[in-house]
């Protein structure tokens, strides 16, 4: 027994049991599991029958899935962008000599941490048709004459929703690249500017290529997480005005559960797999071929 | 001209200040007030009275009669409480019970290298990649047939799905800065692996323990969809997936109430974070940078 308990392999395998259990309850044979009903007609409390390709047939000339696929792309495109952009720019901000430097660190994270779910109600109201703050204020300006419908007409939904997402995810960003930017030391830029690079040059020459690893890495989880989104759109919109902003993660859901078609909702999200994937492996060989910025080998 | 805008701490001496309020001080005020606001309006909707938040006269950045009358109705009034108390259990319970979990799975991975550790490691990163939304539905038919669905059994076992492959990921990179030799000597001193684990190990790796705690606790906090799913009854809702299923019912929406839940509901993940924005932080950053 003494012996057994020394066996790497053997202690290794007691100490993986509770985690690899659950993970294989839990994670695993519901990601399998979860392919298989794709392929079925299950509905809530029947269990399906093997029907082949028909749910994707179905999905593919399905309007409003057709237009989730867009909403998701459209979605996850110009939130990504925008949320590097801004982020990268705060993160810089913020890592210059600034007074209470921990303090506004801290609480410029406060609408990552906050339950999304939430802060989607802030907006909510924010958005509000008829009491909102912000048409408000742009009333008083001057600029607009009538209240703006933030999420009665599509376009002005689709943009809503995004900028609730931005808002959510550009602290996340910034504090990850702010992390990355604390590793560069200041003598590089020091250098820089002694053989007489511009702003823009030590900016394009020097930070971005030490920060491209952690760009990628950061970079992978806010696609992944903007992409199969949920709470925002089931808080803000349901997916409303017409669909406008339904996601492939909301319409699955809708589809699914209120709906009853397990089947049709979990083809759904088998859909979203391979994009998840390509964004997982485009960042992973993107990486592969800058290990040498981390010190590794070419 | 051209040191004037340099833009390091090495540097910033450099720069002069009328240059550092327009680039650093003006655009880092703008974040602030888009960041915050959210925040400000929850928590001035919420002491509002309902004239005040449905009139369009007067300015509506301020409170003119602040009233209790919406955490009244919200505390009394409604299943809140009870919504919060599930809350806290499920956090906790999932969020232990997932760290203990992954101390175990990250010390055998990183530590006792049994054969085939390298592939599990990376099976752990993988599995912290799978978003919630793509799983929701399999595991709510695998809930209901366990016969837990509708209870809190359904979440404090779900969520350690995710709470695991991040928690075991942080802390393998933990692990992996304290030094063989330690476990070397204990070793040759005749200690068992459990007694290294549990004497050597844990005691050094307390500050990891606490960033993946903080962060597996508002993970659960904040969950939804799973929450949303897998319970139906208002006795075992969460907070998020109570305020927004059964405050909002209605064409009139109680603004001021739903701010107050929102405002409470947010409450007790900002405090703890307050508390540990060090560690909140390095668990966020160290999870992404492995």
């Amino acid at each position: 027994m003494q012996r057994l308990l020394n066996n790497r392999n053997f202690l290794g395998l007691l100490f993986m049991l509770p985690a690899s259990a659950l993970l294989l309850i839990f994670l695993t044979y519901p990601l399998g599991l979860g392919t298989w009903l794709g392929f079925t007609d299950a509905k809530i409390g029947r269990a399906g029958v093997w029907v082949g390709l028909d749910n994707f047939a179905f999905l593919i000339g399905d309007s409003v899935a057709l237009l989730s696929l867009f909403n998701t792309l459209f979605y996850t495109v110009v939130a990504s962008i925008a949320k590097f952009v801004l982020g990268l720019w705060l993160a810089l901000l913020l890592n210059k000599h600034l007074p209470f430097k921990a303090f506004l660190r801290a609480i410029v994270l406060l609408p990552f941490i906050v339950p999304t779910a939430l802060s989607a109600i802030a907006f909510w109201w924010l958005y509000d048709a008829q009491f909102s703050v912000l048409s408000w204020t742009l009333t008083k300006f001057g600029l607009i004459d009538r209240y703006i419908d933030f999420l009665g007409d599509p376009w002005n939904a689709r943009l809503s929703t995004i900028a609730a997402n931005i808002w959510r995810g550009v602290p996340f960003i910034a504090i990850c690249l702010l992390a990355g930017l604390q590793t560069i030391s200041p003598s590089l830029y020091e250098a820089a500017a002694l053989d007489g690079a511009s702003p823009w040059q030590r900016f394009r020459y020097v930070t971005l290529p030490l920060l491209t690893p952690i760009i990628a890495v950061v970079m992978t989880f806010s696609v992944l997480f903007t992409f199969t989104d949920f709470q925002l759109i089931y808080v803000l919109t349901r997916g409303g005005p017409l669909n406008a902003t339904h996601l492939m993660a909301t319409l699955s859901f809708q589809r699914a559960i209120p709906g009853g078609s397990l089947g049709e909702g979990a083809a759904l999200a088998t859909l979203m797999i391979p994009f998840l994937l390509s964004a997982i492996l485009f960042s992973y060989f993107g990486l592969q071929r800058r290990a040498w910025q981390q010190g590794g080998k070419d | 001209m051209k040191q004037d805008d340099i833009s390091t701490q090495g540097m910033g001496y450099l720069e002069s200040l009328p240059r550092r309020v327009v680039t650093v001080y003006l655009p880092l005020g703008v974040f602030l007030v888009v960041l915050l606001f959210p925040f400000y309006w929850m928590a001035v909707t919420s002491f509002k009275p309902n004239g005040e938040l449905l009139s369009r006269e007067g300015n509506p950045f301020w409170v003119i009669e602040p009233t209790l009358a919406h955490f009244k109705k919200l505390l009394f009034d409604t299943p809140y409480p009870e919504w919060m108390l599930n809350t806290v259990i499920v956090s906790v319970v999932s969020t232990f019970a997932s760290l203990a979990a992954s101390v175990f799975a990250a010390y055998a991975i990183e530590r006792l290298r049994f054969r085939g550790s390298k592939q599990v490691g990376l099976a752990i990163f993988l599995a912290y990649l799978v978003p919630p939304s793509i799983l929701f539905i399999p595991l709510a038919t695998i809930v209901f047939n366990l016969g837990i669905f509708d209870t809190r059994w359904a979440l404090i076992l779900t969520y350690p799905t995710f709470l695991i492959p991040f928690c075991t990921w942080l802390l393998m990179g933990y692990f992996r800065t304290i030094p063989f030799e330690l476990e070397e000597c204990a070793l040759i001193d005749g200690a068992t692996r459990w007694q290294i684990l549990v004497k050597i190990i844990l005691p050094l790796a307390v500050p990891g323990l606490i960033s993946a705690g903080i962060f597996a606790f508002t993970l659960s906090w904040n969950e939804f969809i799973y929450a949303l799913t897998f319970v139906s009854s208002s006795e075992v809702k969460t907070v998020p997936v109570g305020v927004i299923t059964e405050l909002v019912e209605g064409d009139v929406y109680h603004w001021g109430a739903l701010m107050a839940g929102a405002l409470l509901g947010s409450l007790p993940v900002a405090v703890m974070y307050s508390f540990f924005v060090e560690y909140y932080v390095s668990g966020m950053t160290g999870a992404v940078k492995e």
